[in-house]
């Protein structure tokens, strides 16, 4: 009874915050300078005052935001189809690609599926070993160094990391690739690819080995850090004392009686990392010409694509929300004091 | 004059640095005599960690002070013949003979380009932060302090714009379009009058029985800060001393309305803990007010983890800085700042690296001796 009261809160404080932020997000896309853009790059750049007032009046985007809201979202009636917004499965047409905006939505976040999936494959065994192996002797040598390369790591923006990745290895003038090309070790000009966008048609080792790891690097020292302080917290309770004491070897004492206390932390930041993972994949995408979720974001918001970028907006702004509940029943599952209650 | 080695390169680039060098020797060695005196920030110098971090902030932090020494050419200046220029090229005809780390594709010099967009990023992300602390400050010790339904409103206006990915509310906040309503004036306003009030209210709290010293600090606080405040957010200075160009202030305004929730949740989190502790009661009981309490028995004992919060902090700004000028949001297309090089060297990546490689590692060590200088005040708070 009281889980169900509490999953009803938490459902009801998510749905107050998806709506305030869709309509902060559709009022600053509906305000007069980009609805001024819009009507320039539909109808022609030269137009006058009074020939955009026209526009948008035609158009029916002169009325007030609240309506224009409502009809978006589906709860007001629409002039030709009834009510048919958001809520029914409308998401309007993008005047980028000329195609309905739920098309350009699935096909993009199909490609960043496949991007994230192989970052999380990469970074979370990276890091939750990385963790332990510091965590578990607090203070040694190999602590020391896995804390210099994570903070090294937390300290390389995707834009950094990208940037001496393909200078490192995808670029024809410099780094490993010239080395390895006259000596004969590669046939191509260069080692990796230094764009993505063949990925679109094939994923191979080549041409996304960069942007996952480029991806991953920033989320693999933060989550390892996680790791390292809550299994080095997991190391000096009372119950691996006792473990020692029984006489079980150190592996047992890690990995079975101190590991599975110490996951709780972690499992909860990688689900919160998810959102940032969200703002290295726009960078990362945008980078290496992959196109993605991130990739038609900053399209849409580049070119004053409104229904497009309110649809990416919706997308991102859910996708945060859910990883945020997510993590918090994740916490209350693996957490056994807040799951006796 | 012939291209120049790496090693050739490598000895010019120390001779230009020369004053950073001096600066460096003289406040570590300072440091290091004192360091018995000076508490924690003495204790540095005995980390590893501590001191490599120093010396990464100091150093450019001294390159930011003395750019105009430092850099050979005029950051926008264009060589004919230069452009794509490989480090070492030789630069005839010019304030210095060469272009010590290669040309980028409009011919300009990477290295001074470099040295100066330090200062563009050591004057905004400092403030930034300074000015998201005080918002932090100033909200989120109420809602962890008195707690209830401040609390729960105030926690979620903060999750609303956390729940915001980063990249989108730039691009919403930071366009060209936006820039010509009254938006970014607006909530400029807002959050610069948040440092002004602390001020205030850090004074008032202090001496509100003592009219004399009451009176004279708050005129003191409010004459120059609103002088100030009027300038920076209003653009209505009449001696035109303080103003931001509009460009730079919707930068600031995004940067700070991105870092203020999250500065928000570690005050409010520290207040939460530290107020059932013995010496806010013992306030209570002397009649203390609630301002009082907070900003001069709560706050002095959270400065801790609010010092080491500042660095990390400026990393982070410093790296938001960056994305924003990645994505060509920054202040202007021509600007040095680090993000705008290495979104314009990005294109020719592939080809000639140096351009975008260059700013991309003076902002992958600045940050990492703010995170180091973080992590090594976190042990030394750990060890007391």
């Amino acid at each position: 009874m009281r889980v169900a009261a509490i999953l009803l809160r938490r459902l009801g404080a998510l749905l107050a915050t998806a709506l305030c932020l869709s309509l902060l997000v559709f009022w600053l896309t509906h305000l007069p300078p980009n609805l001024e853009k819009l009507a320039k790059s539909q109808g022609s750049a030269r137009m006058s005052d009074a020939e955009v007032a026209s526009w948008l009046e035609r158009s029916g985007f002169d009325r007030p935001v609240p309506v224009l809201y409502g009809e978006w979202l589906g709860l007001l009636p629409k002039a030709g189809c009834g009510r048919c917004g958001v809520v029914q499965g409308d998401w309007g047409q993008s005047t980028v690609f000329r195609q309905p905006v739920a098309e350009v939505l699935g096909r993009s976040l199909a490609a960043t599926g496949w991007l994230m999936l192989w970052v999380m494959v990469v970074m979370v065994p990276t890091a939750l070993a990385l963790g332990v192996l510091a965590g578990m002797r607090e203070g040694s040598r190999t602590d020391r160094a896995i804390s210099v390369a994570t903070i090294l790591t937390a300290a390389t923006p995707e834009y950094v990391s990208g940037v001496v990745l393909v200078a490192l290895f995808a670029s024809a003038t410099a780094g490993l690739s010239p080395l390895l090309h006259e000596t004969g070790w590669i046939e191509g000009r260069t080692l990796f690819q230094g764009t993505a966008s063949g990925a679109m048609n094939g994923i191979t080792f080549w041409n996304f080995a960069l942007p996952v790891v480029t991806v991953a690097l920033y989320g693999t020292g933060y989550v390892a850090r996680i790791t390292r302080a809550a299994m080095a917290d997991a190391m000096t309770q009372p119950y691996v004392r006792t473990a020692r004491l029984k006489g079980a070897s150190q592996s047992r004492i890690v990995l079975v009686h101190a590991l599975r206390n110490a996951l709780v932390a972690p499992v909860t930041v990688i689900l919160l990392q998810l959102p940032w993972l969200l703002n290295g994949v726009v960078i990362v995408e945008t980078l290496f010409a992959y196109k993605g979720f991130g990739w038609t974001l900053v399209q849409a918001a580049g070119n004053n694509d409104i229904e497009l970028l309110l649809g990416c907006a919706t997308v991102a702004v859910t996708l945060v929300l859910a990883t945020q509940g997510l993590s918090d029943l994740a916490y209350r599952a693996l957490n056994p004091r807040l799951r006796a209650r | 004059m012939e291209e120049l080695g790496w090693l050739g390169i490598l000895g010019r680039m120390a001779l230009r640095f020369v004053p950073v060098w001096a600066g460096l020797a003289l406040i570590l060695g300072l440091g290091w005599r004192a360091r018995a005196r000076l508490g924690p920030a003495g204790r540095l110098f005995g980390s590893w960690a501590g001191l490599s971090g120093l010396t990464l902030v100091l150093f450019w932090v001294l390159t930011a002070l003395f750019a105009d020494l430092i850099a050979t050419h005029d950051p926008l200046a264009q060589l004919s013949g230069l452009k794509n220029a490989v480090p070492g090229s030789p630069a005839p005809g010019s304030s210095y003979p060469v272009y010590l780390l290669g040309g980028d594709s409009l011919a300009r010099d990477c290295f001074s380009r470099m040295v100066v967009g330090a200062r563009r990023v050591l004057a905004i992300a400092p403030a930034a932060t300074l000015c998201a602390l005080a918002v932090g400050m100033l909200l989120g010790l109420p809602a962890g302090f008195v707690g209830g339904r401040l609390d729960a409103a105030l926690s979620f206006l903060a999750n609303l714009v956390l729940a915001f990915p980063v990249i989108l509310l730039f691009y919403l906040l930071v366009t060209p379009e936006i820039r010509q309503t009254a938006l970014p004036r607006t909530v400029a306003a807002v959050l610069f009058l948040m440092p002004l009030l602390f001020l205030v209210l850090l004074w008032h709290s202090r001496f509100r029985t003592r009219a004399g010293p009451w009176a004279l600090g708050l005129a003191a606080i409010l004459g120059p800060g609103l002088w100030i405040w009027a300038g920076l957010a209003l653009d209505a200075d009449p001696s035109g001393l303080w103003r931001l160009e509009p460009g730079l202030l919707t930068v600031f305004v995004a940067v700070v309305f991105v870092n203020a929730p999250t500065a928000f949740r570690i005050v409010r989190g520290l207040a939460l803990d530290l107020r059932h502790r013995d010496y806010v009661a013992a306030a209570r009981t002397r009649g203390e007010g609630p301002w009082f309490i907070m900003l001069w028995e709560i706050l002095p004992n959270a400065r801790g983890p609010l010092i080491v919060d500042a660095c990390l902090r400026v990393g982070y700004t410093t790296i938001l800085l960056g994305t924003l000028g990645f994505f060509g949001l920054g202040v202007s297309p021509e600007s040095p700042d680090w993000g705008s090089t290495i979104n314009d060297g990005r294109r020719f990546l592939a080809i000639y690296p140096h351009a975008a490689v260059v700013p991309a590692l003076a902002l992958l060590s600045l940050v990492l001796g703010l995170n180091l200088l973080a992590d090594a005040l976190r042990t030394e708070a750990r060890h007391d």
